[in-house]
């Protein structure tokens, strides 16, 4: 699915990355665990955290994961955005639990990692 | 090529600016992404890793037209048991890393799947030295 639609289905809000929202995604990862996704090699990813630190967007960085969803309710701080626009990643704010954002992520089609 | 960085111990804020810069510069240089990546993540651990358990540390990389070569040194508490470390799950991260999104206890693990060679080397009390290699050329792999 496209971003657009993944952004639809969670009632998110874009922070960061308006101008990519038509890049295609395929598979999902929900972690709060920075070295659990530093594990994964697998490109058209969204990661959906609720962890909002610097450290996940450098994690994300480091990945090549070009989409965040920070859940229940987490806000994004400005420093976050500064270095995601950087590295030209869409952030998503979402007020549901981790539970619902992956529940409904899956019903419409998001494939798990493993 | 040799680029050098330093890294403070516990400061979580700047943890990663020394893995960000080598990725730019590999990325400068047309290093394949895959390889990049492997690089990248392993020595984002290692980085990690000093600001985690270390009080100082130091990262070299050397680019030749054959490897890549990475060292992190730190002064620190050093690994006593280093064969244990490197079990996946093991961590003896505090409260504030855990916060941090990290001391899951995969870091060692995961350096070693993305580096083609890994070594490791600790004195209690002092430091400890990670030397990682990864082959430009994967049909030395
Ligand atoms: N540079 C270091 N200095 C001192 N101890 C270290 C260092 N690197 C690793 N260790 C020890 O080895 C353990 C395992 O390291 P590893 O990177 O696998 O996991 P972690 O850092 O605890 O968690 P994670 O990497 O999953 O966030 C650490 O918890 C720590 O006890
Ligand atoms: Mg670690």
């Amino acid at each position: 699915m496209k971003i657009n639609e993944l952004v639809n289905i969670l009632e998110g809000r874009v922070v960061c990355g308006e101008q990519f929202l038509d890049r295609e995604i395929e598979y999902g990862f929900a972690s709060d665990l920075m070295s659990d996704v530093l594990t994964l090699d697998i490109d058209k990813l969204v990661l959906i955290t609720g962890l909002n630190n610097l450290q996940t967007i450098r994690t994300a960085e480091m990945a090549d994961i070009e989409c965040i969803v920070f859940a229940r309710n987490k806000r994004i701080h400005p420093s976050m955005v500064e270095l995601a626009a950087e590295h030209q990643m869409v952030l998503v704010e979402c007020r549901f639990s981790m539970f619902k954002a992956v529940a409904r992520l899956s019903a419409a089609g998001l494939k798990p990692v493993y | 090529m040799t680029f050098k960085f330093e890294i403070e111990g516990g400061n979580f804020s700047k943890a990663g600016n020394a893995s960000s810069a080598v990725k730019k510069i590999l990325k400068q240089i047309n290093v394949p992404p895959a390889i990049i990546k492997r690089l990248v993540v392993a020595l984002y651990e290692g980085e990690v890793n000093v600001v985690a358990h270390a009080r100082k540390g130091w990262i070299k990389v050397v680019i030749e037209p054959e490897e890549i070569f990475v060292n992190i040194e730190d002064e620190g508490p050093g690994i006593p048991n280093i064969e244990l470390a490197m079990q996946e799950g093991y961590s003896t991260a505090s409260q504030k890393v855990r916060e941090m999104g990290f001391g899951a206890g995969m870091g060692l693990p995961n350096m070693k799947k993305n580096a083609d060679l890994l070594n490791i080397t600790s004195q209690v009390g002092k430091g400890t030295n990670v030397e990682i290699i990864i082959f430009l050329n994967q049909s030395h792999k």
